[in-house]
């Protein structure tokens, strides 16, 4: 059974005008297997910079705090070992890639993760009925990786990889964003699918409570001026339904 | 011819009358000459050479290479095959076109003896191995290709080795005939090669041409397409892979004056550079050029053509320029038209597919085989496929990407 520990995450990005800028101020949390967590919060409040440090994007450096995998030091790992390790990130902007198929991409992705190749009949099988689930036109196979995508394809097929890859702990940084009621539906069957087992932990990060309606949480947290300042159960996404993230801005502005 | 012109914009104030290079408006009007002398020596602001660093050329365009040095050419014997070694009276040199710059009539002006290769019927595959001359020697080279009417026959051109080369090759396809011809600089890191490449396609002749650059310090390769009747064919693909130092150049005119005919021109660059100065001396930043002209005279009425220039910039340090012309003179084509895209592999590309567990180096080597793979997989002779590819491989491993 797998955790992932964020212990006093402090994370910084360097701008053009201000040189480092904070934008984590001390994260804390424990997410362990068979658990979904939901972070959630306003604009701006650095969620989806907890997501990209926890994967070890180099736009962000971190300045002092620990990220533990089963106990080891994820931050010493390049992204690629991270990912290797059992971590997932699926993003709110995926990444276009032009030249490399979808199914080429997909087969070095599962190799890697594997650690060897994954044999051809099974694997074409296996491709096949991921894409299945997510009602992903099997052409998409032969595209370019993202290239051209709509912003609901993109997502889809970032879920594809969640199912292909089967990390212990995924990370989806608002998911739901840009997806119509039915593909919201199908993503969040995606999700539903990979944590059934128990065995995977959720961190779900996201602005809006609707995706909370189709993956249902066990915690929330409420995300402001990089940290963590209020957790709860399911009830504190209702909570904020009604009330919105005011009270807490200002909270954190004090 | 030195009075100061009145009248200029400010910033050209003082220019005098007579001073600077008058380029010329078609790319028909390009002069052409086999003689070496009828051409000025070029200083490097000419639009023809303002690309090229005119410093690394070693004497080639200013007539201090020497040229004493001697690139040998190896073709086996194959049936249906014929080579001939022949002096530069026969009437058949200059059959699919003549130098038409200086770099290109001073070989013509200095080679001794050219080799002719006459195709016929259906040889199989015909692999030519020009040696360069060695380091620190020039020399210059002549090369005929000819296929026989409905011929159907494939050559692959492997160039190597050290030295300075300066070369005309001329392909000349006979009616209805299909040639598919993949050339390859696999040069040496000192390799200095310029070549001009005269391509003749006769009446419904179809050729395939793979221009595969990897080695070399310095390779400058000038194709020229005509067309010798109606419904010719022709099909331009290459593949560049620049890295640290070296500066690969490509110039292509498609030579449309005959109606009914097709060009098709993919030319897809990567490249690699690294900073500061390499052990060598030169300067490590990777470049390449491609200047794409394509040209459809009044009479060369329902072509069809397209030309197209893709550089992958896989590092900083790099510099591609890419120049598509296009030149119509009738509206009665079947369709024409040009594109150049050039884009960086970043790191936004990189971190994604790094998080999907890929290392660094198999995620640069996925994106480069994608990026090559429409022409790769061209390559007709599948064990020269395979080796190319693992060439490219082997250009991306010495940066220790």
């Amino acid at each position: 059974m797998s955790t992932l520990e964020i212990k006093d995450l402090h994370a910084s990005v360097t701008t053009a005008d201000d040189g480092l800028k904070e934008i984590l101020r001390g994260v804390d949390l424990t997410v362990r297997a068979g658990e979904t967590h939901a972070i959630m919060g306003p604009n701006g409040s650095g969620k989806s910079t907890l997501a990209y440090a926890i994967a070890g994007h180099p736009k962000y450096q971190i300045t002092s705090g620990e990220v533990l995998l089963d106990g080891e030091s994820v931050l010493e790992m390049t992204v690629d070992e991270r990912a290797r390790a059992g971590l997932f990130l699926a993003m709110q902007y995926p990444v276009e890639v032009p030249g490399v198929s979808m199914a080429n991409f997909l087969r070095s992705a599962a190799t890697a993760v594997r650690g060897e190749a994954p044999k051809l009949r099974t694997w074409v099988k296996e491709v096949k009925g991921a894409m299945n689930d997510l009602d992903i036109d099997p052409a998409f196979a032969d595209r370019s990786v993202n290239e051209g995508f709509s912003g609901g394809e993109k997502k889809r097929h970032e879920v594809l990889q969640l199912a292909l890859l089967k990390p212990k702990i995924a990370v989806l940084d608002e998911t739901d964003s840009g997806l119509d009621v039915d593909a919201l539906r199908v993503v969040s069957e995606g999700v539903n699918r990979y944590r059934e087992g128990g065995e995977t932990g959720v961190l779900l990060i996201t602005h809006y409570t609707r995706i909370l309606q189709h993956i249902k949480p066990d915690h929330v947290h409420v995300f402001s001026a990089g940290r963590i300042v209020e957790s709860g159960g399911p009830e504190l996404a209702d909570d904020l339904e009604k009330n919105g993230y005011e009270r807490f801005v200002k909270a954190a502005a004090v | 011819m030195t009075e100061v012109v009145s009248g200029l914009a400010p910033e050209l104030k003082g220019a005098k009358r007579g001073q600077g290079y008058v380029p010329e408006a078609s790319a028909g009007e390009r002069f052409r000459s086999t003689d070496v002398a009828a051409f000025e020596v070029p200083g490097g602001r000419e639009e023809n050479w303002r690309f090229t660093p005119m410093k690394r050329l070693r004497g080639l365009h200013d007539g201090t290479a020497t040229f004493a040095g001697t690139a040998s050419v190896d073709v086996p014997a194959v049936e249906g095959v014929t080579i001939e070694q022949v002096g530069r009276e026969d009437p058949r040199l200059g059959e699919a076109g003549i130098p038409q710059d200086r770099i290109a009539a001073a070989a013509w002006s200095a080679f001794r003896e050219a080799t002719v290769v006459t195709l016929d019927g259906t040889p199989g595959p015909v692999t030519v191995t020009v040696d360069g001359p060695g380091a620190g020697e020039s020399a210059a080279l002549h090369l005929q290709l000819r296929t026989t009417p409905h011929t159907e026959a494939t050559v692959i051109l492997v160039q190597r080795g050290s030295g300075v080369l300066a070369d005309n090759l001329e392909v000349v396809l006979g009616d209805g005939s299909r040639l598919n011809l993949v050339v390859t600089e696999e040069w040496a890191d000192d390799a200095v090669h310029v070549a001009a490449h005269h391509l003749l396609v006769g009446r419904d002749a179809t050729l395939r041409a793979i221009s595969v650059a990897l080695g070399g310090d310095l390779v400058r390769v000038s194709p020229t397409v005509r067309y010798a009747g109606p419904g010719g064919d022709a099909e331009l693909l290459g593949l560049g892979f620049a890295d640290a130092g070296q500066h690969l150049e490509q110039r292509l005119l498609v030579d449309h004056a005959t109606p009914n005919c097709k060009s098709n021109v993919l030319y897809k660059n990567a490249l690699q550079g690294v900073k500061g100065t390499l052990t060598s001396g030169r300067q490590g930043d990777a470049h390449t050029v491609w200047i794409g002209d394509v040209l459809i005279r009044a009479a060369a009425e329902n072509t069809e053509t397209f030309e197209f220039n893709r550089n992958l910039v896989l590092t900083e340090h790099a510099r591609a320029d890419s120049v598509p012309n296009l030149e119509i003179e009738t509206g009665e084509i079947a369709g024409a038209g040009h594109a150049s895209a050039t884009g960086r592999f970043d790191d936004e590309q990189l971190f994604y597919l790094q998080s999907r567990g890929i290392p660094e180096d198999v995620a640069r080597r996925l994106v480069v085989r994608g990026f090559f793979g429409e022409v790769l997989h061209k390559i007709p002779v599948p064990e020269l496929r395979d080796r190319l590819e693992a060439a490219v491989e082997a250009e991306l491993a010495i940066a220790g990407a």
